[in-house]
């Protein structure tokens, strides 16, 4: 039952090849619904490749699949192999169930778009290659996979590239991520000189063979690989601009799938951090202040798709907190229901989106539940999630991560509790500013009506064609004044509605009550043995930290409440332009990269390229010329110094054979 | 009594360091064909020397071959220098010097 | 009586090189050679190789300082070469350098005694003057039998010297002379 795993990456490989193909043929929804079943499929085979694997004793699932020999270079043997163990099949399963119900949602979002099918093609190589990733026995595979994302996830913010913005930022994302990529790379190197292989159960096999400093070496380089891939600080910069590709792209890749490529890297590298545990504290210390650090930034966005950004980067640092506190469960804990709770938000504001002509700043919307009830309800159950309200599940992944927080250090705790308010306020804000309040885009379409109707008349003819808008759907919004939100049809209701169950009951994934709930544990301890972090905290503590944690929760919904709903504080105190403008991190960047960057650049042509090394080529080309135009002066011509010469050698030749002898 | 050995030797090698000095300082080519056959000659000399010391018939050998290579070579050469004056005339070694590098 | 020969002889030895070196004529150079010549075959003859001085005197001073002789009157090389000076520098100082370290090379073994460094083994080819042969019964014997194949080359040496010396010397033909455009300007 374990030999059909090959089938998983093969087929969205399949996907991609035929609607390279024909996809343009197939057009539109067909094209669609190709991907989309070919996926469904994928996670049909993970769940049969699950069952087999649970079918098996506790200790013995681990499976190894090698289908052919890749590189075979001296010393160097990378076959192309897949693993089969806890971590890789739940990985496996999520991503291929969320890719399913987002590849679902994308045939309506995407409708009537010029290069439909081509949406297509990236999100089936897509998958492939985050499936590569997952399942990949050593890491080299890893690592094409790992590129493999990169590159869709630079295909796809780009998608509409003619949109300067949207080309500009599929580049930072490629570029930003590259530097992660050296990191991973140089990881893959130290591996190599020192232990001889890339495999992973060869290295993990002999990993107490490095010394602590090696282990502590690879660790921080492959988390480096983590940091840019899962957009901490200070690699983060790509994600925020990445909100230009399409919503179902910021869904599925940059919430649910890709982002957690670095965490599942850790993760699957736990015995290297178990054996160098200070990269687990640096890994812990970036996850929490990317965390505090994203969560400010949220608090004063006011483009939906920002706000949901920040989000995730400071939901990837909680998972990376948990990593470096040894909470290897809870960070794939978190990991799943994190991807129910944010596809389905971002799902969600693409359906808004959609329903409001493509409008994106919330300060122009407002009331939206009454026209989009769906969208709304499922939107709210996943606010509720994200915010940690018991008993959606991430009340209780959130809770495990800080309770083994604690354990690592108070302070770091007290880092993630303040977040969890942070977090529950700029949601609050969200959902308050978008769904509730007053209908402030009614307010400003009534304001400019007058106007309107004049202006209409004259163009009457012109506007009778409707403005194709990006979708190319016509009209139901008719001419300005009857300007309607409307909810999105079924292909992407669907999707929220599943996603919002699988939000609301994700947390029975891991229960905290007694051993026999918590499936996940139970499930993934065999495969991290010892790394595991075993909370020492009492029970008393565990509770107490939960209460805290839900106060906080609570004050922060309180106070966005208090000034988004009942408007009792003015909102410009709350949001200042420092955190609107994001610490100003990009543009100190920029700076930096302008100024000192680009003086380096020049140095580096103009003075050392050009002096040092072609002055050292040029240089011995010079040697070389100038040593034979002295020589050559040596042939004068003359016979009569040729015979001096001569004489000259005899001599010596005759001196040395006489006088040899004495 | 006769003369040692020794003495016919010198005397050969102040013969050959003449001709070689000669051959080295000439410009007229063809006395520097003559310093070669003082050289020679000295080489002759010394070779019917060492037969007479070792009491071997190998050096006057060695001498009869070196005659008659000699003279051809005499004929050979006078028969380049002939041509090469039949361009020019009055020419010395010093003037051919188009292997210049 | 024997060093008389060789003082003698010497003395004319020297006499003549000196002057070959030292003539400004070219005329007179070939009458110093001659002089050279004579005093080597002397020199032959007080060392019991008969044949070769003779052979000496006919080839040598006969034939060869002849030839010399005839090509100085036809092409007219008589002209006085300028011995003053020297256009090449540092020739003469290197060439008389190399000349004193030559001799000193060359006498040092032989004054210390030790003309054994230069000399081979005793009778390789046969006895010179022990036994009552005639000398030009042993160079005969030596050479008929011993070195009959160096002998034979020689003859075609000769062959090939004077074949090279009519093609060189001749006149060209008219056919030839109109593919002579080369220049010797330097």
């Amino acid at each position: 039952m374990l030999d059909i795993v090959w089938l998983l990456p093969a087929l969205p490989l399949l996907g991609f090849g035929l609607l390279l193909l024909v996809g343009r043929r197939l057009g539109d929804p067909r094209a669609g619904w190709l991907a989309t079943t070919l996926v469904a499929g994928s996670f049909a085979v993970a769940a049969v490749v699950c069952a087999g694997l649970y079918l098996r004793s506790p200790h013995d699932r681990v499976f190894v699949q090698t289908l052919f020999d890749w590189i075979p270079v001296g010393g160097l043997h990378i076959p192309v192999a897949f693993r089969v163990d806890q971590l890789s099949i739940t990985m496996a399963l999520f991503v291929t169930g969320v890719s399913t119900l987002i590849h679902l949602y994308s045939i309506g979002y995407m409708h009537g778009d010029d290069r439909f099918p081509t949406f297509f093609v990236y999100l089936n190589l897509f998958v492939f290659s985050m499936l590569m990733l997952v399942l990949a026995d050593n890491f080299v595979l890893t690592f094409l996979g790992w590129e493999g994302v990169g590159a869709c996830s630079y295909f796809l913010i780009s998608f509409w590239f003619e949109r300067n913005t949207a080309a500009v930022a599929g580049k930072k994302a490629f570029v930003t991520n590259r530097v992660g990529d050296f990191g991973f790379l140089l990881g893959m190197f130290l591996i190599f000189a020192h232990l001889g292989s890339l495999d992973y159960g060869t290295v993990f096999g002999h990993v107490s063979s490095l010394s602590t400093s090696t282990a502590t070496a690879i660790g921080l380089l492959l988390f480096l690989g983590a940091v840019g891939k899962s957009a901490q600080l200070p690699l983060y910069i790509w994600l925020p601009d990445a909100m230009e590709g399409p919503t179902p792209v910021s869904a599925l890749i940059h919430a649910a799938t890709m982002v957690t490529a670095g965490v599942f890297l850790m993760a699957r590298i736990h015995p290297i951090l178990f054996h160098g545990p200070d990269t687990l504290t640096v890994i812990a210390v970036i996850g929490a202040a990317t965390d505090f650090y994203a969560a400010t930034i949220a608090c004063a966005q006011n483009d939906i798709k920002k706000v949901l950004a920040y989000s995730t980067i400071s939901q990837l640092g909680y998972m990376f907190l948990a990593i470096g506190s040894g909470a290897y469960v809870a960070a794939i804990f978190h990991m799943i229901t994190h991807a129910f709770f944010k596809a389905l938000l971002f799902l969600g504001a693409g359906s808004v989106m959609h329903g409001m002509h493509d409008e994106q700043d919330m300060k122009k919307m407002g009331a939206l539940r009454k026209w989009m009830p769906i969208t709304a309800g499922t939107f709210i159950v996943a606010w509720l999630a994200i915010a940690g309200v018991p008993p959606f599940s991430g009340f209780w992944s959130k809770d495990e991560i800080l309770i083994n927080a604690w354990d690592k250090s108070a302070v770091l705790w007290a880092v993630g509790a303040i977040t969890a308010l942070l977090t529950a306020y700029y949601m609050s804000r969200q959902v308050f500013m978008v769904f509730f309040g007053n209908a402030r885009w009614q307010e400003a379409a009534d304001a400019k009506e007058p106007q309107e109707a004049e202006a209409q008349a004259e163009h009457e003819p012109a506007a009778a064609e409707g403005t194709a808008d990006e979708h190319g759907g016509k009209d139901e919004h008719g001419a300005h004044g009857d300007f309607r939100p409307h909810e999105s049809p079924w292909t992407m209701a669907l999707p929220l509605v599943a996603l919002a169950g699988l939000s609301a009951v994700g947390g029975a994934l891991n229960l905290p009550i007694n051993k026999s709930t918590e499936f996940l544990t139970k499930w993934l301890e065999p495969l991290f043995g010892s790394s595991l972090h075993e909370v020492t905290a009492s029970t008393g503590t565990k509770w107490l930290l939960f209460a805290v944690t839900l106060v906080l929760v609570l004050i922060g919904i309180g106070l966005a409440r208090a000034v988004y709903l009942a408007h009792r504080i003015p909102e410009d105190d709350l949001e200042p332009s420092v955190l609107r403008h994001a610490w100003y991190f990009d543009a100190f960047i920029s700076a930096l990269v302008d100024g000192p960057g680009r003086l380096l650049g020049a140095w580096t042509a103009y003075v050392f390229d050009l002096k040092v090394i072609d002055g050292a080529v040029n240089g011995v080309a010079t040697l070389v010329r100038d040593t034979g135009g002295t020589v050559r002066r040596i042939q004068t011509g003359f016979v009569r110094n040729y015979a001096l010469a001569i004489a000259a050698g005899a001599l010596a030749l005759f001196a040395f054979v006489v006088f040899r002898t004495a | 009594m006769t003369v040692p050995g020794a003495w016919y030797l010198t005397l050969a090698a102040f013969l050959f360091v003449i001709g070689a000095v000669g051959l080295l300082v000439r410009r007229n080519v063809l006395v520097m064909f003559m310093c070669v056959e003082l050289m020679l000659n000295a080489v002759n000399l010394t070779f019917v020397t060492f037969a007479r010391m070792l009491d071997d018939i190998g050096g006057q050998v060695i001498v009869f071959f070196v005659l008659v290579v000699a003279a051809a070579e005499v004929v050979v050469g006078l028969g380049i220098i002939v041509a090469i004056f039949r361009r020019r005339a009055g020419a010395t070694a010093d003037d051919i010097s188009l292997l210049k590098g | 009586m024997d060093w008389a020969v060789f003082i003698v002889a010497a003395i004319a030895i020297l006499a003549g090189a000196v002057g070959v070196v030292t003539s400004r004529n070219p005329v007179h150079a070939a009458l110093n050679l001659v002089l050279t010549l004579f005093g080597v075959a002397v020199l032959f003859v007080a060392q019991q190789a008969h044949f070769l001085a003779v052979v000496q005197v006919i080839v040598y001073a006969g034939a060869i300082v002849v030839l010399f002789l005839f090509v100085i009157m036809l092409l007219g090389v008589d002209q006085s070469e300028n011995l003053e000076v020297e256009p090449l520098a540092g020739q003469r100082p290197a060439a008389v350098g190399i000349g004193i370290a030559a001799l000193a090379a060359l006498l040092l073994p032989i004054l210390f005694g030790k003309w054994q460094w230069l000399s081979g083994q005793a009778s390789v080819v046969g006895p010179a003057h022990t036994g009552t042969d005639p000398n030009v019964n042993r160079l005969a014997k030596a050479l008929f039998t011993r070195y009959l194949l160096p002998f034979e080359a020689t003859s075609v040496l000769l062959v090939i010297a004077v074949v090279g010396a009519v093609v060189l010397a001749r006149r060209p033909l008219s056919s030839e002379r109109r593919a002579e455009t080369v220049t010797e300007e330097p």
